[in-house]
């Protein structure tokens, strides 16, 4: 072993998996659980509230109100308040980050079911579609660049602000800051900046990738 | 509950350099301090680009990074590189991370400005200064003050976890509460954050209020 600290390289390669709790790939794997429920939970939730604010359109000024409110909120003392009901485990990280999820998602839902042009549902129900066919196959696929676009936000935001919960010790790859400031150390902080932007934009890149797959009509109608 | 009447019950809490109105307005201070140096960087640039219409792909990929980078990690690379000899070091990750909400809808908002209207401006005789100020500025307003809003809303929470890194503010109840089991410090400073908060955003949207032409908002049509 060689005197002074470890460089990056050598750091990494200790850490990486060390077989006990809290090396590099194990704060991996617990990011990647804490980012992706509430991502998948806030679009779950998001579309039958959305869908129900489209439907009912009293129903949206309260929602998205109460939601815009929600979303000024710092997580920090969202997570702190809530350890009391939740105590210390991930779940205290992945209820807040889910209600921004669908502050962003639920107005998103709305904007994308309401471009659905007009004429193009007329035609649905001339043609017989049953609501729920109608908004199947015709409503949510018309929808889906906008709220992929929401999804998109969300799953970067949500990524990135997992690491708060290193603060109440539930925090991914944010584990890695905390223990670089108690013990001042610059290569963990390098690598949980590096990973969890990495994450981001692989994130970020497979949803546009969805999203090309998904609304192929988009490109050609660009194209043409 | 018992908590919340133990933080703002004792009168211990309320005086002192520790005590809740200077955190207060440490709090106050930071967040302002960064949401204005980041307007003095944000707007500019985004007014000129969406004028110009140079540089637009830029600033969307910029700000697209900036929403990935954690702000806790940011918080602690300045703070083992610089030290904690002064407060920059916790200022200028804020500021970074209250920039790209501005510049993005501020370029958005005037971009987005309807191009006849523009056309008209140009047609009636003003420079292109003039256009920006006269025009683009007020049309694009809304936007302009949501960018500030989401801004505001960012700085706030990120001065909250830059306690960790020592600033002062609000966060200091949370962060060290949190750090000697002093739940009742926990509680309430989470409680004042929340809602210090909402005031901000309250205040925003007065602001909206107040400054957008009737013209611009449709207030007029409701009257």
């Amino acid at each position: 072993m060689g005197d002074g600290p470890p460089s990056l390289w050598e750091w990494i390669a200790r850490n990486w998996d060390t077989g006990r709790v809290g090396s590099i790939r194990d704060l991996l794997g617990d990011h990647l659980l804490m980012s992706l429920v509430p991502i998948v939970l806030g679009l779950a939730l998001a579309l039958p509230l959305g869908l129900a604010s489209v439907r009912w359109r009293w129903l949206y000024q309260p929602t998205a109100g109460i939601f815009n409110v929600i979303y000024a909120l710092p997580s920090l003392p969202l997570f702190m308040l809530l350890i009391s009901v939740t105590g210390l485990s991930p779940i205290t990280v992945i209820v807040p980050l889910t209600f921004y999820a669908m502050a962003v998602l639920i107005p998103a839902v709305v904007d994308g079911i309401g471009s659905v042009p007009p004429h193009v549902r007329q035609s649905a129900v001339a043609m017989g579609f049953t609501p729920l066919r109608r908004l199947v196959q015709i409503e949510l696929p018309i929808a889906a660049p906008v709220v992929i676009a929401g999804l998109r936000v969300v799953a970067v935001s949500s990524i990135s602000l997992v690491s708060v919960g290193a603060l109440i010790g539930e925090g991914g790859l944010g584990m890695l800051f905390t223990r670089a400031y108690q013990n001042p150390f610059l290569p963990p902080v390098v690598v949980g900046i590096v990973l969890i932007v990495a994450l981001a934009l692989i994130a970020d890149g497979l949803l546009l990738l969805a999203q090309r797959l998904l609304t192929p009509w988009v490109r050609a109608r660009g194209a043409s | 509950m018992n908590w919340l009447i133990d933080f703002f019950g004792d009168p211990a809490r309320w005086t002192g350099f520790d005590g809740i109105p200077v955190r207060l307005l440490e709090h106050l201070e930071f967040s302002a301090l960064a949401l204005a140096l980041a307007m003095l960087v944000a707007v500019p640039i985004g007014l000129l680009i969406g004028h110009t219409g140079r540089g637009g792909v830029l600033v969307v990929v910029s700000a697209n990074l900036a929403r990935a980078l954690p702000t806790l990690g940011l918080l602690v690379l300045f703070v083992l590189l610089l030290g904690t000899a002064s407060i920059w070091p916790v200022i200028i990750p804020l500021v970074l991370l209250a920039v790209p909400p501005i510049l993005v809808n501020t370029f958005e908002g005037i971009r987005g400005v309807d191009p006849e209207l523009r056309d008209a401006a140009y047609g009636m005789g003003l420079r292109g200064g003039q256009v920006l100020g006269r025009v683009l500025v007020p049309v694009a307003l809304p936007l302009i003050l949501l960018g500030l809003r989401l801004s505001a809303i960012q700085v706030v929470a990120t001065t909250t976890v830059a306690a960790y890194t020592g600033l002062g503010g609000l966060g200091r109840f949370v962060i060290d509460g949190f750090a000697t089991k002093d739940y009742a410090s926990v509680v309430g400073g989470s409680v004042l954050i929340v809602l210090f908060a909402l005031v901000v955003q309250i205040a925003f949207t007065l602001a909206q209020r107040v400054t957008v032409s009737p013209g611009v908002s449709q207030r007029l049509k409701t009257r």
